[in-house]
């Protein structure tokens, strides 16, 4: 862990803050479904805050991120909030998406969030794009792509990791390795070594355990400032581990993933309770604090919650517009 | 008026929205000092660089993939996809991206890319590199596709997909890339939604796509000469359709048939077929008439592969029998 200073405090307890706003609201989105008020399915990301959080405080409003099927985390880390993320998921007008995009789809562009998205690894090439024109006006703003273990076996990936190579294109390639891809083990799923896929391409690739948030952020914080001065692009491999199903619905799980390593990751490698031991630990925060922290950001998801669930649906016009712009 | 060839005038009108607006680029495969095989985009690099005309490694979906990306975030890059038959390699970023980026984010994020292709067979490039899939996109809500019957067309047409804010197909015949037309020297842009009647006549319609409108011209002029006058109708995009001029034509001659280098079956005939069914039916004294491209993999041979598509005389027969009344 670094060493706690003035400044860096402030810095502890935003990233605090933010890995408990996004398990509370997926603790909650959860609920939703489990209460039958949410339209289809969603994916949570409990267990890996420490990733979302860990990199996205280390990025500008104007750097950008493209998000997986599995992107609240990523949606609330780069600043959306509570009360237009709930209404997107059931499919409100006050969405960030006016209810047109779901959960999959979600979608932030002021915060730089160019969106979530549904086919697995299809917003590498997106993210790559994005870095080409970052380079391109000259904007210096670097680009996050997000994908998981799973997406490794998709030949997109490759494709743009090559072409990042060789124009040096700043982005940051993040493979959120919760060990599972759906319903698979990732040694069933991906050969050989999974850093050595970007060392062939001559790329910088580095492994960090995705549930220390802060070992996260001091390594992205390198890798950003590289970046944007044209050293890019890079490939993080961050362990970490999702602690609901694949979607939602995926509750008897044991038959591919044992109690026994849930409990394991939940008890010993909570990316919350390491940073809050931390926190309490170094005195730069008292338990009774960080408890208070823990009941507003609750109470702000119920508010949350409770409007989204009055909010209102899009207008029926509405289905037939947006299909072209202007 | 002078007349150029169509590459020249995808090549103009390429080169004069680059001066205009700084975000266009292109990329692709071999498109920089090779100026792709068709040699079309022959010289733009060395006007441009290679920072806006820039060569790809043989990476469809990423490249396609790239510009989507790029377009959401300020430029406006044109994909040059050599063969129309690698479609199938980029389906997920056009259609899974690029088509509904605009639509699921609530009409927030735009996409503001041409994908440049080519289709039509007869070149003797056998069934993976001769096939004219546009029905494909034209099925999907989302985008726009713009099919040049000329060298006119190629050019106002391409201008305008540029300047679109939507993801833009065009298809090219790569047949017709030395096919001289009249293009004026100035500024124009060819709108989308618009058709074009070629011809006037009074007798039957033929709506025709790309070089199809080359083939109803050469059916036309066989039928003139039996006192039967045909129109032609060529729709220039497909998406978006002028259904308004197709409907009017055949309100007018009472008999139509649409013809398009897609295959025979499901595919763009079909659609304009039905559409005429619909709005022209107490109009019509013969039933609609479809020519499209055999239903069979495009063959090498010279001999089976001309066999596949329609020609002129065949038009003129299926327009004689629409005439005397023995369909």
């Amino acid at each position: 862990m670094a060493r706690a200073s003035k400044k860096n405090t402030e810095a502890y307890l935003r990233m605090y803050r933010q890995m408990v706003r996004i398990r509370t609201f997926e603790d909650n989105a959860n609920q939703l479904y489990l209460s039958g008020k949410m339209p289809g399915l969603t994916h949570m990301y409990s267990g890996e805050e420490g990733v979302a959080v860990g990199i996205c405080e280390a990025l500008e409003t104007t750097d950008r991120i493209t998000s997986t099927h599995r992107g609240h985390g990523h949606c609330i880390a780069k600043g959306a909030e509570f009360k237009q993320m709930f209404c997107e998921l059931l499919g409100k007008e006050e969405g960030y998406c006016r209810g047109k995009g779901g959960s999959m789809h979600i979608a932030d562009q002021d915060n730089g969030n160019l969106g979530a998205n549904a086919i697995v690894g299809g917003s590498a090439g997106i993210a790559t794009g994005a870095a080409l024109s970052a380079k391109r006006l000259g904007t210096k703003a670097v680009t996050v792509c997000f994908f998981g273990d799973g997406a490794l076996g998709q030949g997109l990936l490759y494709e743009v990791m090559n072409m990042a190579a060789l124009w040096k294109l700043p982005v940051i390639y993040a493979c959120e390795n919760n060990l599972y891809g759906e319903y698979t083990h990732v040694s069933e799923m991906a050969a050989g070594e999974l850093t050595a896929r970007a060392k062939a391409f001559g790329i910088e690739a580095f492994e960090v355990d995705g549930q220390n948030v802060l070992a996260v952020n001091t390594l992205t914080q390198d890798l950003v400032a590289r970046a944007r001065k044209g050293e890019g692009p890079f490939f993080v491999l961050l362990n970490t581990y999702r602690y609901n199903g694949h979607h939602v619905g995926d509750i008897d799980r044991a038959y591919y993933r044992s109690k026994e390593e849930e409990q394991e990751w939940k008890e010993n490698r909570d990316p919350i309770t390491i940073l809050g031991d931390f926190l309490t630990k170094e005195k730069i925060a008292s338990g009774k604090e960080l408890d208070t922290i823990r009941d507003e950001i609750k109470s702000d998801v119920e508010t949350a919650v409770n409007y989204a669930i009055e909010a209102s649906y899009p207008p029926t016009s509405e289905v037939d517009q947006h299909v072209y712009a202007a | 008026m002078r007349e150029i060839t169509l590459a020249q005038a995808v090549n103009e009108a390429i080169a004069e929205e680059m001066r205009r607006d700084q975000n266009v680029l292109l990329l692709g495969e071999d498109v920089a000092e090779a100026g792709t095989p068709f040699k079309v985009l022959s010289g733009l690099v060395d006007e441009f660089g290679t920072d806006r005309i820039i060569d790809t490694p043989i990476s469809e979906p990423g490249f396609t993939g790239l510009a989507v990306g790029a377009a959401m975030t300020g430029s406006r890059p044109i994909v040059d996809l050599m063969f129309g038959d690698f479609l199938t390699l980029v389906m997920d970023q056009i259609v899974n991206q690029a088509a509904k980026t605009h639509y699921m984010s609530g009409g927030k994020l735009n996409v503001p890319m041409v994908l440049r292709t080519n289709m039509g067979a007869t070149r003797r490039s056998a069934a993976q590199h001769s096939q004219s899939l546009h029905a494909w996109l034209c099925h999907i809500p989302g985008l726009k596709i713009a099919m040049p019957s000329s060298a006119y067309e190629a050019k106002g047409l391409m201008k305008t997909a540029i300047r679109d804010n939507n993801p833009v197909v065009i298809f090219e015949d790569k047949l017709m890339y030395q096919e001289k037309a009249p293009v004026p020297e100035e500024e124009f842009l060819i709108p989308f939604g618009e058709a074009n009647i070629k011809r006037a006549g009074r007798d039957i319609s033929f709506v025709a796509t790309s070089s199809m409108v080359q083939v109803a011209e050469g059916a036309a002029e066989i039928l003139a000469g039996e006192g039967i006058e045909a129109e032609i109708i060529d729709p220039r995009t497909l998406v978006p359709l002028d259904e308004d001029t197709i409907i009017a034509s055949v309100r007018k001659t009472s008999r139509a048939i649409v013809i398009d280098e897609g295959h025979q079956s499901f595919g763009v005939t079909a659609e304009i077929a039905a559409r005429i069914s619909e709005k022209a039916f107490y109009d019509l004294d013969a039933p609609v008439q479809r020519m499209g491209a055999m239903d069979v993999p495009i063959p090498f041979s010279p001999a089976l592969e001309d066999l596949t598509v329609p020609t002129p005389d065949g038009v003129a027969e299926r327009a004689r029998a629409a005439v005397k009344g023995t369909l």
